[in-house]
């Protein structure tokens, strides 16, 4: 199981978390009925003590266990450093606005660098689709590093807009199909 | 029964001790009202920015963010915390409050600060937000020097107020009178981080008799000792950015030009984040689980289930929280990847496992104390545990490095994640704690309307996690957290946490109102006259505080 883009990820994440969120309502709602009634309830399972800590060690160490699996971005960001990206991107930021390249034009499946700079604030840099979805951002720190290495699995026009709060004047931080992707056949795969 | 009087409250019966605490309690709940207004301003801004009074200004929109989160968390959640803890030390360690005096200047302190902050960022438009991420607290281009000045003002009064409490806590435990008379400063430094239930468990274990059958200070003391020691270091690192953005904008007032580059963007991030995470992942969640074990002993009137676990737990959780801040900068990548894995990710998992203990161990007391009738504190409590059992894996998801390049800054983290654990989590258990104070604090004055007590619980609670689940949705679609959308995105989600945020104003309305009806406009007013009671005790002998005693020997 690999999550392509975000959206797919965010479809499977969105429908997880709606179902523990009932899962956990529908406990709590059951605690509290049962808490009041005189006739002690059963309970449905017994859960011992050291499976319920085992579990949610499991839990929290097998989330980032199985993102490192199915997530393409996440081993790529972590050895971004090893990586030689296909196509490299200079991002300037100073003034509220983007210098960059017009229309950023990307085959897909290419590894491509964004290499942000700010000179004054701290900024966001952003990718979204047309319907506002996020694609993938990183901070804009003036003074260090802010390397994005992404491989785009899908395409289409994609926006930027900066994702971090630079003062009332930052709102309007965005570019219009800033970065292009194409290589997809007619059916988008 | 009238406006004027109240149900049958009598202020002038009030002690010291009790006056000082409704005090707070008051002034927290005004805040509590301003940050709901403040929030349902922004929600219905998203609907319609061009709506008063916000009307399409950005800087008017970014102000409120700005102080929103001043006014609720200070103004409102210190203020309600720091006044139920001053009167719970005393209360659960049998011994007077250090300074009854010192507790009126942390009130008043933190009121000072909490206005002056908002009356920056409503006069001059000062919008940094609480985040102040280096250097745009000294952008002086943006932003007017002097609103900067009273707003940095306001926070230093804030975290100067908390450290008086800070310090009438620790004088209140280490205090050596009454059932402390001749137990040593090693004694209760030793209980009161917990070590006493760790070398119980060590022994048990081991086969040894238990270390200490009585430990010196009750559980509910350890966990605000020990949530206050991160509250200190909290408070030093927000008084120390304030310090740095104040003579920069000192500097800029005497016509100075100081290159702010100076400073380290992403050092700064790792400061400020190191601190402000203190109250997120360490007061917050240690007075949390205290405050959850002292409800869940209190309404079912037996002793805590596991306690030296629950005790080892804590001291868990206070070395968690010193090691976790990296989660919020999982987004940055000058940040080295070694303290985002560590740190971000693996350190911030076992707040799924302090928490989880925390939550288990308050329901298995309330199960094993069944049938247990359904009061507005149980009612409460059982809310904020839900709050909590939602928000914390919420954060779990998040601090991951693949699922945070999609949610970081989006609706989701504020909404899912932020907003349920405060308003659902935090808030929930906070009124549980007042309606189990509430007799003692008002010497058992009756409640106006229990109807109206139950239209508020369903309000705030439908209402907080409906607006924490439409953020977070928008925030799944894109939406961003700290931007001002005008051109009608995601409008479905905004209309519904718009709905929840009104919700959640009224039921504070309810409230407030039932409140003022149960204690009359005349005593509310009397809670702000002097006591002519001085005793700073509650449930055993009346004693003054310890500061009054020391001065009439």
């Amino acid at each position: 199981m690999t999550f392509e883009t975000s959206v797919e990820l965010l479809k499977f994440h969105n429908v997880a978390y709606t179902v523990y969120a009932m899962i956990i309502i529908s406990v709590i709602a059951w605690f509290a009925y049962n808490l009041t009634l005189e006739k002690k309830a059963k309970p449905i399972v017994r859960i011992p003590f050291y499976t319920y800590i085992g579990f949610l060690v499991a839990m929290g160490v097998g989330h980032h266990i199985f993102t490192y699996n199915t997530i393409p971005w996440v081993s790529e960001d972590i050895m971004r450093h090893n990586i030689t990206p296909d196509k490299t991107f200079q991002i300037k930021i100073a003034n509220h606005t983007f210098d960059m390249q017009e229309k950023m034009e990307i085959t897909k499946g290419e590894k491509v660098l964004f290499d942000a700079h700010s000179t004054d604030l701290v900024y966001g840099f952003g990718l979204f689709r047309q319907d506002g979805t996020m694609i993938s951002q990183m901070q804009v720190n003036p003074g260090s590093k802010n390397d994005l290495l992404w491989t785009f699995n899908e395409c289409g026009e994609f926006d930027v807009r900066s994702t971090e709060y630079a003062g009332p004047a930052g709102n309007s931080m965005f570019v219009k199909k800033a970065v292009i992707v194409t290589g997809c056949d007619t059916k988008g795969a | 029964m009238s406006l004027l009087k109240g149900t049958n409250f009598e202020a002038s019966t009030l002690t010291a001790l009790q006056k000082v605490t409704l005090r707070a309690v008051v002034m927290s709940f005004l805040f509590y009202g301003l940050a709901a207004l403040e929030g349902t301003l922004m929600r219905v801004a998203l609907v319609n920015p061009n709506l008063p009074p916000i009307e399409g200004h950005a800087s008017h929109f970014f102000s409120i963010m700005t102080v929103h989160p001043i006014i609720g968390i200070f103004g409102s959640t210190y203020q309600l915390v720091f006044a139920a803890f001053m009167f719970l030390i005393p209360y659960l360690t049998k011994k007077p409050l250090y300074s009854v005096g010192l507790a009126n200047f942390v009130w008043l302190m933190i009121t000072i600060g909490a206005a002056l902050a908002w009356i920056a960022a409503f006069i001059w438009s000062y919008a940094p937000l609480y985040t102040l991420y280096w250097p745009l607290p000294a952008d002086t281009t943006q932003f007017n020097v002097i609103g900067g000045i009273v707003f940095i003002i306001g926070v230093a009064l804030i975290m100067i107020g908390t450290l008086g409490f800070i310090y009438n806590i620790y004088a209140t435990i280490f205090a050596k009178v009454g059932v402390h008379a001749n137990k040593t400063t090693k004694e209760l430094l030793i209980s009161g981080f917990g070590i006493d239930g760790l070398l119980n468990l060590k022994n048990k274990l081991t086969g040894k008799p238990p270390y200490s059958k009585e430990p010196a200070l009750s559980l509910p003391v350890v966990a605000i000792f020990r949530g206050t020691v991160d509250t200190f270091l909290d408070a030093i690192v927000i008084l120390g950015a304030g310090i740095l953005v104040l003579v920069y904008l000192l500097a800029d007032a005497s016509g100075a030009s100081w290159d702010v580059h100076a400073v380290d963007a992403l050092l700064y991030k790792n400061f400020f984040w190191w601190g402000l995470d203190l109250v997120a992942d360490g007061l917050v969640l240690i007075y949390v689980a205290g405050s959850w074990y002292l409800l869940a002993t209190l309404i079912t009137g037996q002793k805590l289930f596991m306690e030296n676990v629950a005790r080892a737990a804590l001291l868990l959780e206070l070395f968690v929280s010193w090691m976790v801040w990296s989660h919020h900068l999982l987004a940055d990548q000058g940040q080295p990847e070694m303290m985002k894995l560590i740190s971000g990710e693996m350190v911030t998992m076992f707040e799924l496992l302090t928490q989880g203990l925390a939550l288990f161990i308050t329901l298995m007391t309330l199960w094993k104390a069944r049938p247990l009738k359904m009061t507005m504190e149980l009612k409460y409590l059982l809310a904020g545990l839900l709050g909590f059992g939602l928000a914390v894996p919420a954060a779990i998801i998040q601090a991951d490095m693949g699922m945070n390049r999609i949610l970081h800054n989006t609706q989701w983290i504020i909404g899912a994640h932020v907003h349920i654990a405060l308003l659902t989590g935090l808030y929930m258990t906070l009124y549980s704690v007042v309606y189990v104070l509430w007799p003692l604090l008002t010497n058992n004055t009756k409640l106006f309307s229990m109807k109206m007590a139950n239209a508020h619980f369903w309000l705030h609670l439908i209402g907080s996690l409906g607006m924490g689940a439409f953020m977070g949705m928008a925030g799944l679609d894109g939406m961003l957290r700290r931007h001002f959308y005008m051109d009608g995105e995601f409008k479905t989600f905004m209309i519904l946490a718009a709905i929840s945020a009104i919700m959640m104003l009224v039921g504070w309305l309810i409230f407030l109102i039932n409140i003022i009806m149960s204690v009359g406009l005349k005593g509310l007013l009397e809670i702000f006259l002097p006591a002519k009671d001085d005793t700073a005790t509650f449930g055993i002998e009346p004693q003054p505080s310890v500061v009054v005693s020391q001065r009439n020997k």
